[in-house]
């Protein structure tokens, strides 16, 4: 293993510093030591990496995944979850607590960090959960989650409907400075639906969620953190009537950010068909209108982070009737793609798409890494933006192949992933050998 | 070998066609006993349904095929089978079509698209019933000759009510206006995407109809919050004497049962000169032998 990696002549694409051009960068021992728009002399022993023609990008940093271990490991694992990982692009992700044995207390957090240090791939950031056991009644030991690693504290999968208890989460948090990451739904409005409610719930008989089991969550939450002066973050916000409330809260200063997934800027609720249990999440694909509204909040930074909200499920899980269906799709092998939808249409830039998959997200968590300065940490993501490829679950690395986007063609691909200056992936290939 | 999944799908000849097709099927006509000799048709309701049920088995019987009924009581549903191995295992004995009934919208899509035989679906969550459509959509063109420019106002529950959907997507094919009519909290979004006119005034709706459908309404509806009660419902959306005096002399009254006497409609009203409510139950079995004959042979 090479400890001295030439990226030579890619187009590198580092919005935090600024730099969208063809450059040269150099890493060393983990880092990267220069970027330089000449030719940078070929150390000894250095490993050369051509990319010309290619992008040379950050590595991507997802702030919502569900690796499914502790308890379901036939859907997913720390290990498979990290492959599915760098073969998107990513080189960190933040694991969200709702296994079975939740992230509530620093053992379980240990068990998915050592996991991850044995799986040897991308950074796993473990995220603590708000209660114990998820059950929206009392407090886990944040203190002791932080301390042990976690970077959010949320009980996503399910909102904190109780106030109060939202309230202290959000007061006790400001002593440790970690985000509160919220899944909005109020209950009480959701409760029943299997999709958003509108013209296809109606066409479809399906009982309906209205987007104000989002918004009027959003609502709450923003009022809590002006109280509190904490940090919250919104996991997969899926409407207008949210994104219309963070772009306030954020004018009057109040320390709030949130992610869209890629699914819910690509689809809009007709993407349920006749009965695609495909297209079934929480939050639900909502209406074009809302979808117009998120792509708008991503570009003009209303909101910071593409996050995938990866959720493996087996076959069985989605092979019922829509209402029965398990929530959820993954999403680590197919984000970029999807993303780089949206600059193809023009709704992004280059730039902004970028960011959103780096900076973005590891600003709004305190992440290391998510940009290319001398000193940061050489996670670097190899784009090819012209390879054009065709989505195929069976070839997931991922456990798991939920997703609407089988067969759905895509322009750009991830070439190589490199993690602390190491290359994990390339042309197709995890580079980690099973462990065990 | 067809589906029959929803209206939704079909195309306006079509279902002409099937409607033509169900005249031969009335008492009296030519012998059709020969038309699914030899063939099994399934009944497989997951939802109880006498009424319905019962019309499917005499209509295949009247065919000539054998019925294999099927429900969840007692099956293995109870022990965790998924719907899908059932119809699979229903399929294997080599049925030519399985008549399906219930509780989740969209059951029979799923089924239809991992089995081999015709599906024809009998109710599904609150979303279609379309043999229950096309006999309605039979009574009225029995009546009229032809559905076009006509108005039928539909009231009741139309956000719950699988029959509301499919009489709405049949009449509107058929060339019928449709005014749906109901409390603001039992009307879904998007119906006027679907073709509906949506008022929540029924005094003002009953001048204009040729005919009215009321729906049953389900008494859990108030406890879901719905309504206030049944007895304001009757109050502002019950067909009873006084309203009965609003519409056209000529216009005529269905309900697709059972019938809540004296919530959605009068007693008086159901059983008037103007109620078609049993012809519909015995226009079912015409209905249904030919969507059968057009789905199973
Ligand atoms: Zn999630």
């Amino acid at each position: 293993m090479s400890s001295t990696v030439l990226f030579r002549r890619g187009r590198v694409i580092d919005p935090r510093n600024g730099v969208d051009g063809v450059r040269d960068v150099l890493v060393r021992d983990g880092k990267v030591v220069e970027v330089s728009e000449a030719l940078l002399p070929v150390p000894s022993s250095a490993e050369v990496v051509d990319a010309t023609g290619k992008w040379v990008l950050p590595g991507f940093i997802d702030l919502h995944v569900h690796l499914r271990e502790p308890g379901e490991e036939g859907k997913e694992t720390v290990l498979t979850g990290c492959r599915a990982a760098v073969a998107g692009g990513f080189t960190a992700v933040v694991a969200m607590p709702n296994t079975k044995v939740v992230n509530d207390s620093g053992m379980v957090t240990e068990l998915v960090l050592s996991r991850a240090r044995a799986a040897n791939l991308c950074h796993v950031y473990p995220a603590g959960a708000i209660t114990k056991g998820l059950k929206g009644e009392e407090l886990a030991e944040m203190g002791e989650l932080v301390s042990a690693g976690c970077v959010a504290i949320t009980d996503d999968g399910r909102p904190v409907m109780n106030a109060a208890l939202m309230r202290r989460a959000l007061q006790y948090s400001t002593q440790f400075d970690v985000p509160i990451m919220v899944h909005e739904e109020d209950l009480t409005l959701s409760s029943g639906g299997a999709m958003h409610e509108g013209p296809t719930s109606t066409r479809l008989g399906l009982r309906g969620i209205p987007a104000s089991a989002e918004v009027a969550m959003v609502a709450r939450d923003l009022v809590l953190l002006e109280e509190t002066r904490a940090r919250l973050h919104l996991a997969h916000v899926s409407c207008e009537g949210s994104v219309r409330l963070i772009r306030e809260a954020k004018r009057r200063g109040l320390r709030v950010t949130s992610e869209v997934t890629p699914h819910h800027l690509i689809l809009d609720d007709r993407a349920v068909g006749d009965y695609d249990t495909h297209a079934k999440m929480a939050p639900p694909l909502r209406s074009d209108r809302d979808v117009e509204a998120l792509r708008e909040a991503v570009a003009d930074g209303t909101v910071e982070a593409i996050a995938t909200d990866h959720a493996p499920h087996g076959v069985l899980d989605k092979l019922v009737e829509f209402e029965k269906g398990i929530n959820g799709i993954v999403g680590l092998e197919t984000a970029l793609g999807l993303t780089l939808e949206l600059v193809h249409a023009g709704v992004l830039t280059a730039k902004r798409a970028v960011e959103l998959l780096t900076h973005g997200p590891a600003k709004a968590f305190g992440l290391p890494g998510g940009h290319l300065a001398p000193g940061a940490p050489a996670d670097v993501t190899v784009v090819d933006p012209q390879e054009e490829w065709t989505v195929d679950a069976h070839r997931f690395y991922s456990r798991s192949r939920n997703t609407p986007f089988h067969g759905r063609k895509q322009k750009g691909r991830v070439v190589q992933t490199w993690v602390g200056g190491r290359k994990v992936f390339e042309n197709g290939q995890v580079g980690q050998k099973e462990s065990r | 070998m067809r589906h029959l999944l929803g209206i939704e799908g079909w195309r306006r000849d079509e279902l002409e066609s099937l409607l033509d097709r169900a005249q031969a099927h009335l008492p009296g006509k030519p012998d059709t006993t020969h038309v699914l000799r030899g063939r099994v048709v399934a009944n497989l309701f997951f939802e109880d349904s006498t009424r319905t049920r019962t019309s499917f088995h005499m209509a295949a019987k009247g065919l000539g095929a054998s019925v294999m009924n099927w429900t969840q009581t007692g099956s293995s549903v109870s022990k965790g089978e998924t719907l899908l191995d059932t119809a699979r295992n229903i399929e294997a004995t080599g049925v030519a079509a399985i008549v399906m009934r219930h509780k989740s919208s969209g059951a029979p899509h799923l089924v239809a698209k991992h089995v081999r035989c015709a599906v024809i679906n009998a109710g599904d969550g609150t979303h279609e019933h379309p043999s229950q459509a096309l006999l309605d959509a039979f009574t009225l063109r029995q009546r009229w000759g032809s559905l076009d420019g006509r108005t039928v106002v539909i009231v009741g529950d139309i956000l719950h009510s699988r029959v509301a959907r499919s009489n709405l997507l049949c009449l509107k094919a058929l060339g019928a206006r449709v005014v749906m009519c109901g409390p603001p909290t039992l009307i879904p979004p998007g119906l006027e995407a679907m073709g509906a006119e949506v008022t929540h005034n029924l005094d003002a709706a009953l001048p204009g109809a040729d005919a009215v459908m009321c729906l049953r309404l389900q008494t859990e509806r108030q406890s879901e919050n719905f309504l206030p009660s049944t007895r304001e419902f009757a109050r502002l959306f019950g067909l009873n004497a006084a309203r009965e005096e609003r519409m056209k002399p000529e216009a005529l009254v269905l309900h697709p049962g059972p019938i809540n006497r004296g919530v959605e409609i009068a007693p008086a009203v159901a059983d008037g000169a103007r109620s078609v409510i049993l012809e519909q139950v015995s226009n079912g079995v015409a209905v249904r032998r030919a969507i059968l004959e057009v789905c199973a042979s």
